[in-house]
Order: C-alpha cells, then structure tokens, then sequence
C-alpha cells in the first residue's frame, strides 16, 4: 500500500439533517480531509443498496450513509428504515468480500457540523489503514450489480408473462 | 443519447471560494467536456450581472441545461432556478455544485480542494443531463393560523393576524396566556411596569373576535404541510364553566387545600388553594382546579365546600379532556423558555439556604400584587441591607450552557436599581462581562452604576454560610484579588433554557433544533423567523434567549411571514414526488408497508401499486425498497443518482 493513500468516499446525505450538518461545518469554517464527496438526497431511506455498490464499482473506497436522529426525520420514519437496511446492506457487502471500515451509516442532526467533520476525519483514517478498494477487489462487483440489475428484470420479465401476483 | 447544450458556471464568491478553489482552473477543466458548451467563472454569480449572464447564454446559445458550482443549493437554488425561468427554462433543468459550504470553507489544501470541486462540478454535469423538466404544484392556502405559546411573543403575532383580519387559534399549555411576562415587575431599561404594558394585549387577545383561545391546551398532532397543515389539540378538562365562571375566588377561599400548595405563579414565594385564580390580571380570568392537588380529583374524598361556595355553580367534576382540529395555512412557535433550575449548580446553595433565590422570584417580591405586596424581604420578613446578584448562573458556562442568555446583565442590573428603590441596600453585582447593547440599555447600566451599585468583574464561584450569613465568594479579576463579601441576600440570575419539551414539540411538528437545544432557524441571519419546514415559523425564546423587544419584533415577523402566505393565496409546494410504473410492478405490496404518508394503494383491478402524488412526500423510501426497480422518484430517480455517483468519483 503506497503512503499517500488518499481514500475516495462517498457521502450520500439526507436534504434536511445531514447536508445540513455539512453545510453548518462549511459555515462554521471546520476543516476535515477532503476525501468525501457528498450527494444530496430528500431522506436516508431514499438510499438503495444499488447506490452503495454502484460507489465502490465507481472506484470509490468508503460509502458514508447519513441522516436525521431516530425521531427526528422529516419524513417521519423514513430513517427508521435506513437503521433496518443498514444491517443488510453490510452483511451484503461483508459477504462480496468488502471490509466493514468501507461502509458506516451515522446520524447527524442540522447542528451537528462538528459531528460531521469528525465522522469524516475517522473514516479517511480507518479506511487508510485497510487500502485503496479497487485494487484488492478486481471486478468482482461489477458481478454482482450485474447480477442485481439482472434479477430485477426477470422478476419484471416473469411477472409479465405469468401475470401471477405472489401478495395476492 | 440525445446531445445536450450545458452551461456550467463556477461562482468565486468574492474570495469566498477563489481564495480556495482554483476556479478558473475548474472552469477551463470542465469546458473540455463535449456537451458543455459554456463555462465561465464570475465573481458573485447571484448578482444581478451573474443572473444576467447565465440568461443570456440561455437565450442566445440556447443552453437546456444549467450547473451552477457555487454555495449551497440550500443557499441559492430558488435563486438560480428563478434565473433559468426568466430565461424560458424550466428551473429543475438546473443542478448545483456545492463547492463553498462542502470544499473551500472546509479544506486547507488548495490543491485537494480544486480537485474535489471539479468532481462535484463533474457530478453535477452528469446529474443534470438526466434533469426533466417539472411543474411545481401550486395548492391554495387556508387562511387561518395557529399559535403555539401564548407568551408576549404569541400574543404580539396572534394579534397582528387577527388585526389583519384573519383568524387565530392561539394555544397556549397553561391556564392562563402572558407566559413569563406576566411575571415580571419592571421592565428594562423603560421600568414600564409589566402588568400595564402586558395586560393591554392580553385583554385585546380575549376581546379579539379573530383570536379563538384554547389554555390548558397542547398541540398532539401536525399533518399536511404548508398552507394545508391539519393540528390536532388536546385540551385538559379545569373543571370549570367557563361559560359560568366569574372569576370572584370564591371557590379559592373555601377549598380546603387553602394556602397549603406551592404557588407556581410566585415561583413558590406563596401558597394556594387547589381551586384558584392564577393571577388576579390572569386571561381569561376563571378559576383553574389543580387535579394534581384536588383532593376529590384524586382521592374522592373532599367536603366539596368549592361546589357550595361556587354562587355561579360553574364547578363541573365531570368535564372530560377535548380534542379538537384545526385547519390552518400556518403554524407560528412561540412556546417561550425554562429557567434553568439553580439547583443544578450547587455551589450557589440555592434551595439550601433560604435567601438565596433567583431572578423570577424577585420579580415576585417586587411585584406590588406578588406574594409579598411589592417588598424585598428575607425568609425571616426583615429587609435586606446588603444583596449580591450573580451573573450567568447556567450561562456561558461549559458545565450547562455554553451560550449567553443575552437578557441576565440588563435584568440584573435592573435588579440593583428595584433594590436600591425599594430598601437601598448594598448591591454587588458579580459579573463576567457587562453586556448592555440595545437600544438604552447602556444609558440604564451607566445610570445604575451612578446609583452606587458596586460592580464586581468576576463570575460569583461559590455562596456559603458563615456563621449564619451568607458569603459570596469570587476572584475580582480588575483587582486581582480573592473576596468573600458578606450579604444578607443573594439572587441568581439564571439561563434561559429550551423549554424541557422542546424535543417532543420538534418532532411532533417535525422541525429541527440547533445544538443548545432550542428550535432551529432557518437562516440565522437571512431566515432567523423561518424553520426549515415551509410554513413553520419562531417567534420569541423558543428560537433562542431574547429579550422583550426582541421577542416582540419577532413575533411581528412571524405574522408578517404567515400574513404573506395568506396574501398570496396560495404556495408553491415541491413537486418532487414518487410514481410507479405499472408495467414494472409485481404488486408485492412492500411499498404500501413504507410509505409514512399511506401514499400508496394496491389497485383492486389490476393488481399494482399507484401512489397518491397529491399525499406523496417525496422521500423516496419506497423506490429504494422496490424489488422490481418500478417506483421512480422526481427529481431523484435511479439514474439521475448513479449518474452523479459515477461523476463525483471519477
């Protein structure tokens, strides 16, 4: 592993909590490493495992999941569901062969720029310690997001032909 | 893949991002991309010259798309998608790339902060290919408000609604409106009484025919959104007709409890009955029944002398609690502070020794209708010839509250004036910083020290007893020096709190709180009246410590804010929203179960699911559970996201 290992990850933040957390460590002029890249969605439960696997297809070395505290979602309960996939989504990725420092889901409030400054500060510096992701992971992912996007249009494909509902 | 003309734009923001991020270099990088057919970099982009150019490269190079790299889109995106539509492009053809808030103001690098812009400007290039154009959905507004807090700031906007003519719910949780005002006896740096400035406004909340007036009341439920919100309010039973009450007391005179419990209004300084007035100015003025203390409320067993002293026969055991729903457009905060408890900072001995009291329980004593007829006295009634009043207890303190309460220095130093009126005692005024800095405020502390107070620079350490009197103890930082200076009276000017609900009302109205707890602006400079939900506005202490101009003013801008909507008619509302692609869907049912809003509904005919768009929120949780990949949210559908993912790490 070369010193100068500089991880990319990837953020994807809920509108209303996190991004503004972000924002609020901008405003307050906190500096943190420049690794992240953030993407803005409306909730945390708006993100798919898809979004994760299509970061670390991208190159990336680390995804970070953010959104409001348990309670305090806009939308009620949507983060609610993000905790339930959380657990999937790792034991998902633990499985494909990628190291649990690469994957972190978190709360962050509107207020919490410090908060955000520092979770990003810690997984640069765990995900230095495991290495750049590519490199050790060939294409396996580009497998499995093939075999993802696969099942998803034969399940549409044998819906259509059979016609057969499997809730009713 | 059709070929698209993009302008992309990168804002130096004075040397707010170009002191930073090297934007020319972003520019020139950026403009190598095929489809980009413009790319400049401006010094301020959402100047009026900035907006300018960015129309006229619409108009004249005919751009589709627009990425605009500058601050945050929650910052500027109304503004640039304001700029697109003047321009004849629909305003969600634009993405913005947020390289002030999430790279200059956040990385040291130069470097590694030009290359993080141009990935996110990169992403957003990628993103806003896949942009469509979308309609935001206009819905009419209801034209009545609700008011949560009935303390001066609720009071001020609830009136200036219902001046303009429309109507007000104003709710309020105890039993009577005025909220800590109503308490006070002086106010700075006028020394208008409380009561006669208060008072009036209460009266004219009574009075007002646009204001409906709900105490004891707490609101349980918010749903809609703005200009649409449904809240539901559940009122406690007082076991009193209203319609009935004449206010007389004499209920109060004849309950058995007389003179036996604590009385909050006195902060404790007198005791009442379990039938009684709040105060004798109290909105509305009818007797309240303590089901805490009642003794047949909550043993069954009582004389019932109340009942019979009642003349109006208005006492009613069996009144049951009311919900009631109110439509409304708007919903203005205004559910005011608690006072740190003093208690928490048990160096001052307060509750451990008798003459060590706070600031709102002075305002009591000094109060001509308080618990003592306006005297300053000890516990043992005598006067006291010397009083030390201690600054930021619970303030500017890393063991409670780090921020400054912003009202304490101007109320204590109040303090030393009423003291020196009423029994011209010594005063010591322990302070950290004087912090006098509204209108006459200054001239009022210049005054005071005139009057002989002695000001002591150094936050009061300790309160003990020494040989039956009090000491306070402090470093006074000018002189250098250790003192203890002995007092017969001590009075703790506590921090102004978020109230110890302010986390259940946030979530039940579904808006956010800043760190120290109280709720959240939306632009504590540009926005501080809006939360970050549209329609949700502050008014007063429940946004941050302020005093009673301040509060008052606020509460003006609230009613303006929810005036303005009401005007309008109606609001603009976001059209992001979810569908489902019936050909993709397998009926599985997993959305119905995610969906908060109970958006979306199995169609009985053909077996899919349809979503609701008008009660669809938008928050896309159902696209990320769909199996079949057949739920697409506006705005933010799969492609758009993987598009920009693929962007920003590339």
């Amino acid at each position: 592993m070369s010193d100068n290992f500089e991880p990319k990850i990837l953020g994807i933040l809920c509108n209303w909590c996190s991004y503004a957390g972000a924002d609020l460590a901008g405003t307050s002029r906190l500096k943190y490493p420049a690794n992240i890249r953030i993407v803005k969605v409306m909730c945390s439960g708006r993100v798919e495992p898809t979004l994760i696997l299509k970061a670390f297809q991208e190159g990336a070395d680390g995804v970070l999941i953010s959104g409001c505290h348990p309670g305090d979602c806009h939308y009620v309960d949507g983060n609610i569901k993000t905790l339930r996939r959380t657990p999937l989504v790792a034991r998902l990725l633990t499985q494909i062969g990628i190291e649990p420092e690469r994957f972190k889901q978190v709360w962050v409030s509107a207020s919490e720029g410090e908060k955000f400054g520092k979770i990003v500060e810690q997984m640069v510096e765990d995900i230095k310690k495991v290495g750049p992701y590519q490199k050790k992971m060939g294409d396996q992912l580009d497998v499995v997001m093939h075999e993802v996007a696969a099942s998803a249009k034969e399940a549409a494909a044998a819906e259509e032909k059979g016609g057969s509902n499997c809730g009713s | 893949m059709s070929d698209h003309k993009i302008g992309v734009y990168v804002c130096h923001c004075g040397s707010n991002i170009n002191g930073v991020v090297n934007c020319a270099k972003v520019t020139e990088e950026i403009g190598k991309i095929g489809e980009v057919v413009v790319a400049k970099d401006y010094k301020y982009m959402c100047s009026d010259p900035g907006q300018e150019m960015i129309k006229n490269d619409i108009k004249e190079k005919g751009l589709d798309r627009v990425v605009i790299a500058a601050c945050s889109p929650r910052m500027h995106e109304p503004t640039f998608r304001r700029a697109l539509e003047g321009a004849g492009l629909n305003g969600y053809l634009l993405e913005m790339a947020n390289i002030r808030e999430h790279v200059s103001w956040v990385t040291k690098d130069k470097e590694e902060a030009t290359k993080k812009a141009l990935s996110l400007v990169k992403g957003a290039v990628k993103r806003v290919k896949l942009h469509e154009p979308i309609e935001e959905r206009e819905v009419p507004v209801t034209n009545t408000t609700l008011v949560l807090g009935g303390g001066i700031s609720g009071i001020q906007a609830a009136l200036q609604v219902a001046e303009a003519g429309h109507k007000v719910y104003l709710i309020e949780q105890k039993q009577y409106i005025g909220g800590n005002m109503a308490k006070f006896d002086k106010t700075f740096p006028t020394l208008d009484c409380a009561a006669c400035i208060l008072t009036p406004k209460m009266v004219d909340v009574g009075q007002s025919p646009n204001i409906e007036l709900y105490t004891s009341s707490e609101v349980i439920k918010v749903d809609g959104y703005v200009g649409n919100f449904t809240v539901t309010v559940r009122e406690k039973p007082r076991y009193i007709n209203h319609d009935k009450c004449t206010g007389c007391g004499d209920c109060a005179s004849a309950c058995i409890m007389k003179n036996r419990i604590p009385h909050e209004f006195d902060e404790g300084l007198s005791k009442r009955s379990a039938a009684y007035i709040p105060f004798p100015q109290a909105v509305p003025l009818k007797a309240v029944i303590d089901d805490g203390n009642c003794l047949f409320l909550t043993r069954k067993k009582c004389t019932l002398a109340c009942v019979k002293a009642c003349g109006a026969k208005a006492i009613n055991f069996n009144q049951h609690e009311t919900i009631h729903e109110f439509k409304v457009g708007s919903i203005i905060l205004a559910t005011g502070f608690d006072l740190f408890d003093a208690k928490r900072a048990p160096q001052y001995g307060y509750g451990r020794y008798a003459n060590v009291i706070n600031g709102l329980q002075f305002e009591r004593m000094t109060n001509a209708s308080g618990p003592t007829s306006g005297h300053i006295t000890l516990a043992d009634g005598t006067e006291p010839k010397s009083v030390a009043v201690i600054h930021c207890v619970g303030s500017r303190d890393e063991n409670y509250n780090k921020y400054c309460s912003r009202v304490c220095c101007m109320s204590s130093v109040k303090f030393a004036h009423l003291v020196k009126d009423h029994c011209d005692a010594e005063v010591y005024e322990f302070y950290i910083d004087m912090r006098t800095f509204g209108k006459g405020y200054e001239e009022f502390y210049n005054r005071v020290q005139e009057e002989g107070v002695h000001f002591v620079r150094g936050k009061g350490a300790e309160v003990a007893q020494i040989d039956g009197r009090l000491v306070v103890i402090a470093e006074d930082t000018l002189l250098g020096q250790y003192r203890e200076i002995p007092v017969d009276m001590v009075i703790l000017n506590t921090a102004l709190e978020p109230r110890v609900d302010a986390e259940k009302v946030a979530q039940t109205l579904g808006i956010s709180r800043s760190g120290d707890g109280f709720f959240m602006e939306s632009h504590i400079k540009l926005d501080p009246v809006t939360t970050t939900t549209d329609g949700i506005y502050l008014a007063g202490c429940c946004q941050s410590p302020k005093d009673i101009p301040d509060s008052v003013a606020q509460g003006s801008a609230a009613a303006a804010q929810s005036l303005a909507i009401i005007a309008t008619g109606k609001v603009k509302i976001s059209p992001i929203s979810a569908s489902i692609d019936s050909e993709q869907c397998a009926g599985c049912r997993i959305c119905i179960g995610l969906c908060t809003y109970r958006a979306i509904k199995l169609n009985e005919e053909t077996l899919r699911a349809e979503i609701n768009e008008a009660v669809c929120k938008g928050c896309g949780t159902c696209a990320a559970g769909c199996p079949s990949g057949a739920i697409r949210v506006s705005h933010f559908n799969d492609d758009q996201l993987l598009a920009q993912i693929e962007g920003v790490l590339a």
